[in-house]
């Protein structure tokens, strides 16, 4: 009966969701677990510790990568925001005119094109600009993530700007504030909440790039990631273990702190 | 009513509005001009889509008139943007802002002035005591109530001290006892600043209870302007006396019409006195109005005759239905008392009664 038909009530609903959650979350109990591992070996349990944690602590290269991975993930998701802020202003604030659906397209083009597709074109482009200017510091990495971090931190801003009732900045204006104090006392302090959502949403994205930013670095600059996998393939130790424990707790503080910062409305 | 001084606050010159182009062109405002007097209670009152609430945003700069002037003191302020304008506006959905408190959203408008801090404090001071606010001076403005919020946003529009304050249907969110509060409320305020209001409403009935006076609009033009009483006793067109309050058409002879009266031949072949529209020459045929308060039902032979249809009751008065004996439907309305009922039954024969001064001729 059509009545009494409820999602939550069908055979094997249960099952099925049990399945989907220890599939998701087994292989990170075992990755966190063998961080604690006293022993050498990544499958073998040799009792809890933590030296794992201290050696990766102590390990200059690990710092070094992840020192650089904040380096670029904070001023990548500074610039990206930015821009978002600008092109949701630009495309909210606006009748709809022909066009407009392009622009939303080629706002979230990194969300359509391949990685890869990315990683490669801007290897190659990067390479003439190198040969060109003799540059070779990180200043393409930042660029090149600031470019893919755009559309995630577009989206909650732009979420936020469309729920933003329009007769709020009209009264501003009617009480004498010209369009930029509008924007700094209106605009800017209720849309704060999307651009912290976008600035966060960004900084992980960011942080958590392999595939652009291993086509992208030079010699020695590795991010926390792209030292991640070098390091696999020399054979793995609990350390990794341990820094991609680290790594998950900060996600995890990062989009804990995105969910309670978009979820706090008027 | 109290003598106002002749100076006009606004004039509107020949404005009109026209949204969208080609076919799809529609004229939101038809060459409207209209003056509001210095320190008066002027309410435009019409059905939605009237164009009412466009004037209103032509005077507040949110939008540009397509033609036309509207002069603020004998000045041209239509191309000025809206924060250059000293006029302020109370918003139908009262648009505080959300992230300040109640004192900071009533001394927005005059720091953005650049007023001195302690100015600022002062007036706010004074306009929470104007709105009786004080006591939630710092609560954020989702903390208080519809009819609070009210108050806070007439406070906000008219602490700048503006030339001409704007309302456009603030009291529509509000329950009836609050609206009716509010309207004493908003009369109070308007006496004691001495600040010109436009207040704009589809509320007939408010209109009549707080404006010294009304412009009645439809399809983007202004039908009638006038105190209330002339507005409502004195109709020009149908639809003015249709809109505001219950009335009877009928059809009428006119003859030996000047000095703002006629003579109304009415289908039933009785003459009446009648006055006239403003203006407006009556010539042969015309349509005669006369409110349901203004005639009365006997059972003897009167102006008009016919059978009792139906009989409404509505506590202070019954309102009897009666189909003329010429077709045409007539409502009596007659005050109640408590020791008797209305004294007639539905299928009655009876004749009805229009008094001298009862029946207004109109211009279509």
């Amino acid at each position: 009966m059509a009545s009494n038909f409820s999602i939550k009530h069908q055979p094997g609903f249960t099952a099925i969701a049990a399945t989907c959650f220890v599939v998701l979350y087994l292989p990170i109990v075992v990755l966190v677990l063998y961080a604690f591992n006293a022993a050498t070996s990544t499958s073998e349990w040799g009792g809890f510790s933590l030296k794992w944690f201290q050696s990766a602590y102590q390990n200059t290269q690990v710092i070094d990568a992840t020192l650089r991975s904040f380096q670029i993930g904070s001023i990548a998701a500074i610039l990206s925001t930015t821009f978002a802020t600008m092109a949701a202003l630009a495309t909210t604030r606006t009748a709809s005119y022909p066009g407009l659906t392009f622009k939303y397209a080629a706002i979230n083009q990194p969300l359509m094109v391949p990685e890869i597709v990315t990683g490669v074109a801007l290897l190659i482009f990067f390479s003439r600009i190198k040969i060109f200017t003799g540059y070779s510091g990180i200043g393409y990495l930042v660029a090149a993530h600031t470019a893919f971090c755009i559309p995630f931190a577009y989206l909650p801003i732009r979420a936020r700007l469309e729920n933003m009732d329009l007769t709020l900045e009209r009264a501003a204006a009617d009480l004498y504030a010209t369009p930029w104090k509008t924007f700094r006392r209106i605009t800017l302090p209720l849309l704060w909440p999307g651009i912290l959502a976008g600035l966060m949403l960004a900084f992980v994205i960011s942080l958590d790039d392999v595939v652009i930013t291993e086509f992208v670095k030079s010699g020695g600059q590795d991010t926390l990631p792209t030292y991640m996998l070098g390091q696999i393939r020399r054979g793995i130790t609990p350390e990794i273990n341990a820094i991609s424990t680290a790594f998950l707790l900060l996600s995890v503080a990062i989009v804990t702190l995105f969910f309670f910062v978009s979820r706090k409305r008027d | 009513m109290p003598d106002k001084p002749d100076r006009n606050a606004i004039e509107v010159v020949n404005v009109s509005k026209i949204f969208g182009s080609g076919e799809g062109q529609v004229a939101a405002l038809d060459n409207v001009s209209v003056s509001i007097r210095e320190n008066e209670f002027f309410t435009l009152l019409g059905p939605s889509g009237c164009g009412k609430t466009t004037l209103l945003r032509l005077i507040a700069g949110f939008d540009f008139p397509t033609a036309g002037e509207i002069l603020l003191y004998g000045q041209d302020i239509a191309p000025l943007p809206p924060f250059k304008r000293p006029v302020n506006t109370v918003f139908q959905s009262y648009a505080l802002f959300p992230h300040m408190t109640v004192a900071d959203n009533i001394g927005f408008g005059l720091e953005m002035l650049g007023k001195p801090k302690a100015e600022i404090k002062a007036r706010v001071a004074e306009m929470l005591k104007l709105v009786k606010m004080e006591a939630l001076a710092g609560r954020r403005t989702g903390q208080i109530s519809g009819g609070q919020q009210q108050r806070v946003a007439l406070a906000r529009a008219l602490a700048p001290q503006p030339k001409v304050l704007l309302l456009d249907e603030p009291l529509s969110a509000l329950d009836y006892k609050l609206r009716k509060e509010m309207q004493i409320e908003l009369k109070r305020l308007q006496h004691e600043t001495g600040i010109t209001f436009i207040f704009v409403t589809h509320d007939q009935e408010e209109a009549l209870t707080m404006s010294d006076r009304i412009a009645v609009m439809s399809s983007g033009k202004i039908l009638q302007v006038g105190s209330p009483w002339d507005i409502y006793d004195k109709p020009a067109e149908r639809f003015v006396a249709d809109f505001i309050g219950e009335t009877n058409f009928l059809i009428a002879a006119i003859s030996g019409s000047g000095n703002g009266k006629a003579r109304a031949t009415l289908k039933s072949g009785t003459t009446i006195e009648a006055t006239v529209a403003e203006g407006f020459q009556p010539k042969d045929n015309a349509t005669v109005v006369v409110r349901p308060e203004h005639a009365k039902l006997t059972k003897d032979k009167g102006d008009l005759s016919g059978k009792v249809e139906n009989i409404v009751y509505f506590g202070t008065d019954t309102h009897i239905h009666v189909q003329l004996d010429s077709g045409e439907a007539f409502t009596v309305r007659q005050q109640n008392t408590r020791s008797a009922g209305c004294g007639f039954e539905r299928g009655d024969k009876v004749g009805i009664l229009i008094g001298n001064d009862a029946a207004q001729v109109l211009r279509d």
